[in-house]
């Protein structure tokens, strides 16, 4: 039986006699795995990007809402029971846990903010002294709110820093009226440029105490209760801690969400991971195109070498050598085709990651292994039946071209 | 060596049948040298295809070393050719992207046999030839007396007891045919049983026994009338 090396140059001689048709098939492979190798490159670097973004949102952190859902860190219903309110003195009860350091109620809607002949339909943001801390929030000039007395609203606000340019210009804004919907506020302090976080401006807001939003919204309820625990460790204990309380103060219902950070990521990741799958699959069903342009072109060339077929059978070959004659084109094509589009695909996202400096791209392992093992599975897998084709060939018709 | 019995083969063109051999009775010994002449559709090219196992005749029995090979499967056949069988065709049948060497060593190389000793062998062949000059040239660079000489040394590397050359000088001249005709020869000299199908008649003139066919039957079979039949023994 013919030595594995001699099979190798044998497929190698084939495939460089005939230059054009091998590169262009090289061509069609080599597209398939190096789009698999982008792409899943991208969508690795998305999921990477927001994690990291989420990391950036306050460690140790606990986000409660009203409303349960089965699993935690996905929304919470919109259909359903309808859920108690959470209430401000629902968060305070919270101080209760020691796991538990700060709490910040949460109210959000939109209003019109306007000063003087100025007017913007702006996000409000209604809560207590505790969310500095908790959203590390810095500010560029004057103080944060003050809120002794949760349950009562002062007429103080705290502009971000794209607002107060709005509203402001170059203007001192610190102790000047604001008109939020109905109400009037005073200017008492101003964001620093705190920079985008998952896309929330936190620039574009104004903050202002949870009882003057409360009674700004007309509403009773809480939007969100904001948890900050002692420390990671304390995390789970909050959690627990949490639960417990809400649920005693609302007759027995656990009809809260918790949501911790970890549980953010881990959805998001989920999330990322999927479609970078299916980013990458959607690549892969090129190379499977490419496989069959493969078996095509062997096909093509069998036919045309049915001389030399012939002449093997001549020479007492056995089937089976002439079979993996073939097949070892066909693999050695999709194979040297995967590994140039995994040049190509390493090389273009390599160019991508220097182009784009905060967001890191680079190929996971698994896509690159993966989109290999595609192309030379599928060479092989679709170069089989002409090779095949090859072995069975009558010897006297290959030779005579005739019977 | 060679056994023939009431071998029939039949194709069909059409909606008729072709009777390509009719009832062949024939026995080959050892050594010979023999040459089957005929026009075209006499059948000659497919009694040689027969003989070296690349076709099966529909009926009779085909003896090979007194070993009944047409009750072979194909890859017995196959191996049966590899070990025995050398092929001689009228368009040289070399593989264009090889070199000469490359092509008179292709059956060691199908063969798996070891670099070194393949060398060697390849050389003395070519060498034997008169071309291991030419070892690395590809066929189109050679000429037609080249191209078959090249061809002849590939079907002796492996030393075979039969050699069947179907028209070995139909796509030569004058010159180059002689050549290929006393390569041919010398094998035989050497023990080699070398069977020509031809229908040039200089060419068949010079073996020692001359089977002419007609119609898929064998009309005659002579053996030199002006030299004594010289076996090798």
């Amino acid at each position: 039986m013919i030595k594995p090396a001699n099979t190798f140059r044998y497929a190698l001689r084939a495939l460089t006699s005939h230059r054009s048709r091998t590169l262009l098939m090289l061509l069609a492979m080599a597209i398939g795995v190096g789009a698999v190798v982008i792409l899943t490159a991208l969508g690795e670097g998305a999921r990477l990007y927001v994690l990291n973004q989420f990391s950036a949102l306050g460690s140790h952190m606990v986000i409660i809402l009203p409303g349960h859902s089965e699993t935690k860190g996905a929304a919470p219903p919109l259909l359903g029971q309808t859920p108690r309110d959470l209430t401000i003195d629902d968060a305070l009860a919270l101080y209760q846990s020691h796991a538990i350091r700060r709490v910040a109620p949460l109210v959000v809607g939109a209003a019109p903010v306007s000063w003087q002949a100025r007017e913007r339909e702006v996000t409000i943001m209604g809560t207590t002294t505790a969310m500095q801390e908790v959203r590390e929030l810095t500010l560029a000039r004057g103080k944060f709110i003050t809120t002794d007395d949760p349950h009562r609203g002062e007429a103080v606000a705290v502009i971000g820093h794209k607002l107060r340019q709005e509203l402001f210009g170059n203007r001192q804004a610190l102790g000047e009226w604001l008109r939020i919907g109905e109400y009037r506020f005073r200017v008492v302090g101003e964001l620093a440029q705190q920079g985008q976080t998952l896309g929330a401006d936190i620039s574009d807001i104004v903050i202002i105490p949870v009882a003057s939003a409360q009674a700004l919204f007309n509403t009773e309820s809480l939007f969100r209760i904001l948890i900050q625990a002692k420390g990671r460790d304390s995390i789970p204990q909050a959690v627990t801690a949490a639960e417990r309380i809400i649920t005693e103060r609302h007759e027995g219902k656990n009809d809260i969400t918790v949501i911790t950070q970890d549980s953010i990521l881990s959805t998001f990741d989920r999330i990322f991971t999927a479609l970078t799958m299916a980013v990458g699959g959607i690549a892969a069903i090129s190379l499977a195109v490419a496989g069959i342009l493969i078996m095509n072109v062997m096909l093509v060339a069998i036919s045309q070498r049915t001389a030399e077929i012939g002449l093997l059978k001549a020479l007492g070959a056995p089937g089976l050598e002439i079979t993996v004659l073939f097949l070892a084109e066909a693999g050695l094509l999709s194979l040297s085709s995967g590994l140039a589009g995994l040049l190509v695909g390493t090389a273009g996202s390599y160019l991508l990651d220097r182009a784009f400096t905060d967001f890191s791209v680079s190929a996971p392992l698994w896509a690159s292994a993966g989109g290999l093992s595609v192309a030379l599975l599928t060479g092989l897998v679709l170069g089989y039946l002409p090779a095949r084709r090859a072995a069975r060939l009558d010897p006297v018709e290959a030779l005579t071209g005739r019977r | 060596m060679i056994e023939l019995q009431d071998i029939n083969r039949n194709f069909p063109v059409g909606e008729e049948t072709v009777h390509a051999l009719r009832d062949i009775n024939l026995h080959i010994d050892a050594g010979e040298y023999i040459s089957i002449m005929g026009p075209s559709g006499s059948g000659k090219s497919t009694l040689l295809n027969i003989l070296g196992l690349l076709d099966r005749p529909d009926s009779g029995e085909y003896r090979f070393n007194g070993r009944a090979v047409n009750s072979l499967d194909e890859e017995q056949q196959a191996r049966m050719r590899r070990e025995h069988i050398g092929f001689v065709f009228q368009f040289f049948h070399l593989i264009p992207r090889l070199s000469a060497a490359e092509n008179v060593a292709l059956p060691l190389t199908l063969a798996g046999v070891e670099p070194k000793i393949r060398n060697q062998k390849t050389e003395a062949a070519m060498t034997a030839l008169g071309i291991a000059d030419r070892a690395r040239h590809r066929p189109d660079q050679l000429s037609g007396g080249q191209r078959q000489r090249v061809a002849i040394a590939r079907a002796m590397i492996t030393k075979p007891q039969l050699i069947l050359a179907d028209e070995p000088t139909g796509n030569l001249d004058r010159a180059y045919g002689e050549d290929v005709a006393d390569a041919l020869e010398g094998l035989n000299r050497q023990g080699i049983t070398l069977i020509v199908v031809t229908h040039d008649p200089l060419l068949g003139d010079r073996a020692q026994r001359r089977i002419q066919m007609e119609d898929g039957r064998i009309v005659a079979d002579r053996a030199g009338e002006n030299e004594q039949l010289s076996k090798h023994v």
